[in-house]
């Protein structure tokens, strides 16, 4: 490994994705370094999700290089993936929870899968979870129908966190939730990344969690990407970036950053 | 990982090292199990060695503490108690997690009696819940048949298609080798009696009063009622119904209409091939095994048929045609919440809608014999 890139925990470089004669990236780079909350934002439609797919290495792009850790993904036989995936937690947009499984189900699939630990220290590991994102202990023996917008959030949250993963990758953690939700849901955030001391890639639309968590930002334009601190991209004067950082709905959001800092 | 216990001046040393972390959980449970039963008296935890430790080896290094102090050893940290574990007692609030209550114990005889009080309810509900929707479908079709625009003639040509065009090959080729094993017996019993002519009766009268639509009843229920509950479960859970429901458009109407009239125009049709191709079956074997030349064989299939013969058949098929839709969309429209309820209710569809369909047969049958046709 190079000297310099020794605390980047993704390093993805020269990534092409095209489906058929839609290229969505070409020639994407992007660094995320240890503990940090990096953002990911994005116009509809401009490769966010698949991004996400390639780092995760449910998508194999047509080009380019994605490493985890060191480890490549992109090219990769499935059984050596999996030492990867047990080091990242992904939580995805709509939760994805199990619908035939309780919270506390839910949560304990991943270790009872990866780690043959007793039954009494599993259930006490997922209610750890469980607590831990803030639900409340009667929310474990439902199932996710019966869930609220913001507790299948933290569900998810909990789940992603099952195997104690050093990189949390959040597919738009505060969509769908109202903006006091989304506030307390930032706030968690922030509060587990320092306290785990997670590296955490979020994709998100909202502009006061960027405000709030992010350390940096990536803005995916043109197939490309541009990032750099949150400072650096407000004053960046691409069109669409200044459109998106100096509409009416981010000078709100910035006051108010401004105002809970 | 690491667990010395060194013995020092009246108190017990642990010397904790190496990887406190998930992947080791499996391996350090039972360690501090041991650990922990051996020890009393005043305890040194001594946690500088640990190379790394996250949550879950936090969590199991605080249940170990918890567990020395809880069998009344006063519990030292020699060089702190490490953050993690303060992070973990903030997060359950003291409290220890408690497992999700159990259900109340019920006494032997109590048991039984509630289940089948619930059995009972349940089924009760069961049938107002079926008596609805047959008053809902009955309603939307009244309503169709007054305007073309309600009638949905696309919707209900794809249905025709999917669940009758689509099923041309396998019901002929059921219906064909079925009259086939039906011939094959049948000659062989009527020979004893020098009747082999008599085939031609027996796989008449079978093929077109009973067997031809009652296998692509079957059929049908398998392929179309299953497809009907499925795909209605799924645009339940992904919210389609409630989002036409929104719209101002009527799901009986939309969804559930043009099924049941796609399959109670598909089956008769279904029927008449499955006839078909049960008389092509017979008259195969016939020739084959009894020697009647095809002509002789149609004289003879001729002489069989009654006036009733054929449409004693043909008119139980728009019946099982609509016993199988209705269940099969009714079982589709009541998945809610969870991928396993879509699977349950699938089930029950085809099941329910096979069962319906003999149950019908025979009801058919008795109707037949009263009045003597």
């Amino acid at each position: 490994m190079e000297a310099g890139t020794m605390d980047a925990v993704i390093e993805v470089r020269g990534v092409v994705n095209r489906f058929g004669a839609q290229v969505v990236h070409d020639g994407l780079d992007l660094e995320v370094r240890r503990g940090e909350v990096f953002g990911i934002v994005g116009g509809s439609g401009s490769g966010k999700s698949v991004l996400l797919r390639t780092m995760l290495g449910l998508q194999r792009p047509a080009a380019g290089s994605v490493r985890i850790e060191g480890h490549e993904v992109t090219r990769q036989p499935a059984s050596e993936l999996l030492a990867v995936k047990r080091r990242y937690g992904v939580m995805f947009q709509r939760g994805a929870l199990f619908s035939s499984l309780t919270v506390l189900q839910n949560v304990e699939l991943p270790i009872a899968e990866h780690y043959g630990v007793g039954e009494q220290t599993l259930r006490e590991l997922a209610m750890l979870r469980i607590r831990m994102v803030g639900l409340p202990e009667e929310a474990a023996g439902k199932y996710p129908a019966q869930l609220s917008g913001g507790m299948t959030k933290r569900t998810a949250l909990a789940r992603a966190l099952a195997l104690d993963p050093a990189l949390l990758f959040l597919d738009e953690p505060t969509s769908g939730l109202d903006p006091i939700s989304s506030a307390a849901f930032d706030r968690l955030v922030l509060y587990l990344q320092g306290a785990l001391s997670l590296t955490v890639v979020m994709i998100t639309h909202d502009l006061d969690t960027i405000f709030r968590v992010c350390n940096r930002v990536g803005v995916i334009v043109d197939g490309r990407m541009i990032s750099g601190t949150l400072e650096d991209i407000v004053r960046n004067d691409h069109p669409w970036i200044r459109e998106y950082f100096h509409g009416e709905r981010s000078r709100a959001a910035r006051g108010q950053a401004v105002h809970d800092g | 990982m690491q667990i010395e216990a060194v013995d020092e001046a009246g108190r017990r040393r642990f010397r904790l090292g190496g990887r406190w972390t998930v992947e080791e959980a499996a391996a350090l449970e039972p360690r501090l199990q041991r650990a922990a039963a051996g020890t009393s008296g005043a305890v040194m935890l001594d946690a500088a060695g640990i190379a790394a430790m996250d949550l879950t080896g936090a969590w199991l290094l605080r249940s170990f503490e918890r567990r020395l102090a809880g069998a009344g050893c006063r519990v030292e940290w020699a060089d702190g108690r490490p953050e993690q574990l303060g992070f973990i007692d903030r997060a359950v609030a003291g409290a220890v997690p408690a497992a999700p209550p159990a259900a109340e114990p019920l006494a032997a005889l109590r048991r039984p009696l509630r289940e089948i009080g619930r059995r009972t309810f349940g089924a009760r509900e069961e049938i107002l819940d079926g008596l609805a929707f047959l008053g809902a479908v009955v309603l939307a079709a009244g309503r169709a048949f007054g305007s073309v625009k309600r009638l949905r003639l696309p919707s209900v040509v794809r249905h025709v298609w999917d669940t009758g065009v689509t099923a041309v090959p396998i019901v002929a080729l059921i219906a064909f080798l079925i009259s086939v094993i039906v011939a094959y017996i049948g000659a062989q019993q009527l020979r004893k009696f020098g009747g082999e002519i008599f085939v031609v009766d027996l796989v008449t009268v079978a093929v077109l009063r009973e067997l031809g639509v009652l296998l692509t009843a079957i059929i049908v229920a398998g392929r179309s009622g299953s497809a009907y509950a499925a795909e209605l479960g799924v645009m339940k859970l992904n919210e389609e119904v409630d989002a036409l429901r929104a719209i101002g458009m009527d799901p009986t109407e939309v969804l559930v209409l043009p099924r049941v009239l796609g399959l109670v125009i598909a089956l008769p049709v279904l029927t008449v091939i499955a006839d078909a191709m049960g008389l092509a079956g017979g008259a195969l074997l016939s020739w084959y095994l009894v020697d009647i030349p095809f002509n002789q064989y149609l004289e003879r299939m001729q002489g069989s048929i009654a006036d009733w013969t054929f449409w004693v058949g043909i008119v139980k098929a728009p019946v099982f045609a609509f016993l199988i839709a209705m269940i099969g969309t009714l079982r589709g429209m009541q998945v809610r919440s969870s991928s396993r309820e879509l699977g349950r209710l699938t089930t029950v569809a085809v099941v329910q809608s096979i069962f319906l369909v003999i149950l019908a047969d025979a009801v058919f049958a008795v109707i037949f014999m009263e009045l003597d046709i």
